[in-house]
């Protein structure tokens, strides 16, 4: 089949023309797939199988990579503490970011939905501003906020009276965990915004009619309804946290660790391609693991109210 | 006494007046409609009612209580939703037992009522389904079960039955008014739909532009609309031009070719109403307004004519008796009694 002759199939399939149903239906433009199916195993499967494969090659300070199948790197990651600390601090950083966005993105999204129009697209846009600017752009403003002992943070803190000393964010997990959490925040926003769009605009005041005060319909109303928005928002930070470089690179620095900085040093300092795919290739893993599992947890939990 | 009374209420958006100095008494046990196009202040009037709204003028009072700065959580009134509002994560039996719950009803009374209500709108045995697994007709049941199961002294219903077809609207139109009659709950229902406001209330109340146009039984409103807009908008009217003529001793109505003896009241150019289904088929040579058919609509238990008359365009509504009926194109004389006939002058009310 000409590529002009199934283009012509594919505008008919999609915007059926009376009588012409039965044909486009029968014979579906599957030669469409192929461009972008084409650029997927490009850039995506061959790639990917490129590092998993790398991750069972040798590596030598002189030899440089072998070409040998081999499951040192392996070995290597499993049997040396260091990893393990590593991967632990990945995902402690991803979950309480998670957490915190969680905390304060569903009440965020809640009250956003409830404001009135002009004030609503106002600030939904001050919300999903950031992630107009580039993520190192924003971590930086991070970095000057906390940078050392005379950051603009702890002053204020200070200045309140909060704290009498000032707290080192710099270089901390409890730094990437804020900066962190904030930069994936418009992602949790949108997720619970995405589901309070589906709740009934009159279903608090059916609370309210049969009794219900304000902290009871949020706790037994809103929330159950709001949950599947918050669960898979969660997903998506945990996610792109757990596999994020630019923010723990700047707020946590050379020594503060985690996987997509480790492997990225392995790659581009030690030299080490191998070691470095096979700490990639595990991370990988273990987010599909994880994200397969909850969205599986969620979805049975929630299917038998959701649809 | 009355139950439920609205005392001059009103309410204002900014310069916009959605409700404006309306009284209303609702007596206990009554079934009342609040019937109006879109836009006319019923669903404001009912919100207000409910404590959604605060009133910026007037006040409500339930069996002498002052409710305008009750909350609504505290008012103890029973609504049904056009959306229902049903909690989607809540099973039927859930959702109505969460008033009870909010009430602080013991676990073992608030089964035995749950169960009751689920019976009382006929679904037994639903009550472990969620909203999103029933019927559109079923969740309206539920939603209806919830409101009653608190013993609300006033039952709210918010165009209830607009989201169901019109088979199943007519069915749960009759099964409303038996279980309002059964429980005797005083209720109020909103809606835009004049056979629904017909079927179900002991008294309408017609609304325009914020303001009552007319209180009366579902009879009386549509026998004898109080405005032009009443009659409009509960059923169809044919509308002729007249006039009175006053003479010494002798005072005739006059209407194309014929005439009746008329009325005390306006002289002048007047405006006739008849009802479509008080018009008659006369072919002899009696006093009526002749008239040709230009269309003719079978519609099962009734024929729906087009007439073109000497004063205007007219319908008309015959039983399907089984008697012949006139054909396209033929010409006829349309009668009716006098008493079914309304008359104001022109540009005035009746």
């Amino acid at each position: 089949m000409s590529t002009s002759a199934s283009v012509t199939a594919a505008q008919e399939s999609a915007v059926p023309a009376p009588g012409k149903q039965e044909r486009s239906g029968a014979r579906a433009p599957w030669p469409l797939l192929l461009p972008a199916l084409i650029l997927f195993v490009a850039v995506v499967i061959v790639p990917l199988a490129m590092t998993v494969l790398l991750s069972f090659h040798n590596w030598g300070q002189y030899t440089g990579i072998e070409f040998v199948i081999t499951l040192k790197n392996w070995h290597e990651i499993w049997s040396d503490p260091y990893f393990y600390e590593m991967f632990a601090r990945t995902f402690r950083i991803a979950g309480l970011a998670t957490l915190i966005a969680a905390l304060f993105g569903a009440p965020e999204a809640y009250i956003l939905n409830r404001m009135r129009a002009p004030w609503k697209g106002f600030f939904l846009l001050i919300i999903l501003g950031p992630l107009l600017i580039s993520v190192v752009a924003r971590t930086l403003g991070w970095a000057l906020l906390f940078g050392g002992n005379s950051g603009l943070v702890n002053k204020a803190l200070m200045a309140v009276g909060v704290i009498d000393g000032p707290i080192p964010f710099m270089f901390t997990e409890a730094g990437v965990v804020i900066a962190l959490a904030h930069v994936m925040m418009p992602f949790m926003v949108l997720s619970v915004w995405a589901a309070l769009q589906r709740v009934d605009p009159q279903i608090e005041n059916a609370a309210l009619s049969l009794g219900a005060g304000q902290m009871t319909i949020m706790r037994r109303i809103i929330l159950p309804q709001i949950m599947p928005g918050v669960l898979s928002g969660g997903i998506i930070v945990f996610a792109l946290s757990a596999s994020a470089f630019a923010t723990p690179s700047i707020i946590g620095g050379r020594r503060l660790k985690v996987a997509a900085t480790l492997a990225y040093d392995e790659f581009l300092n030690t030299l080490n391609w191998p070691l470095g795919a096979a700490v990639a290739v595990l991370l990988l893993v273990a987010l599909v693991l994880i994200i397969v599992g909850s969205n599986a947890i969620i979805e049975r939990r929630y299917s038998e109210v959701f649809r | 006494m009355s139950f439920l009374e609205l005392n001059r209420v009103g309410k204002r958006f900014g310069e916009h007046v959605a409700v404006e100095d309306m009284s209303l008494s609702v007596a206990k046990g009554e079934f009342i409609s609040l019937l109006g196009p879109s836009g006319c202040g019923k669903t404001t009037t009912l919100q207000m009612i409910a404590g959604f709204m605060d009133p910026t003028a007037g006040s409500i009072c339930l069996n002498g209580r002052d409710l305008t700065s009750v909350k609504p959580a505290k008012r103890g009134l029973g609504i049904v939703f056009q959306s229902y509002a049903l909690f989607p994560h809540m099973t039927a039996a859930e959702n109505i037992a969460f008033g009870l719950e909010m009430r602080g009803v013991p676990r073992a009374e608030r089964d035995v009522r749950v169960r009751e209500a689920l019976a009382m709108v006929g679904l037994d045995g639903y009550a472990d389904r969620y909203p999103r697994r029933m019927s559109g007709g079923q969740q309206q049941r539920v939603a209806l079960a919830r409101a009653l199961v608190i013993k609300p002294d006033v039952l709210l219903l918010d165009e209830p039955l607009s989201n169901l077809d019109a088979k199943l609207r007519e069915d749960m139109q009759i099964e409303l008014r038996q279980i309002q009659r059964n429980i005797g709950t005083t209720t109020v229902l909103v809606t835009h739909d004049q056979t629904e406001a017909m079927a179900l209330s002991d008294r309408i109340v017609v609304m325009s532009k914020g303001r009552i146009e007319q209180i009366g039984t579902p009879h009386e409103t549509y026998e004898r609309p109080a405005s032009p807009f009443v009659s409009h908008f509960l059923g169809k009217t044919n509308e002729f031009q007249g006039e009175v003529i006053r003479r010494a001793g002798e005072a005739l109505l006059v209407a194309g070719s014929c005439q009746w003896p008329a009325p005390v009241g306006p002289s002048g150019p007047v405006t006739i109403t008849v009802r479509p289904e008080k018009v008659g088929f006369d072919s002899g040579s009696g006093n009526g307004v002749k008239a040709r058919i230009t269309n003719r609509i079978f519609q099962g238990n009734h024929w729906l004519f087009q007439c073109e008359t000497e004063c205007g365009p007219a319908i008309v509504v015959r039983q399907n008796t089984g008697e012949a009926q006139p054909a396209e194109g033929e010409n006829v004389c349309l009668v009716w009694r006098a008493e079914d006939m309304g008359i104001r002058s022109v540009g005035g009310a009746s």
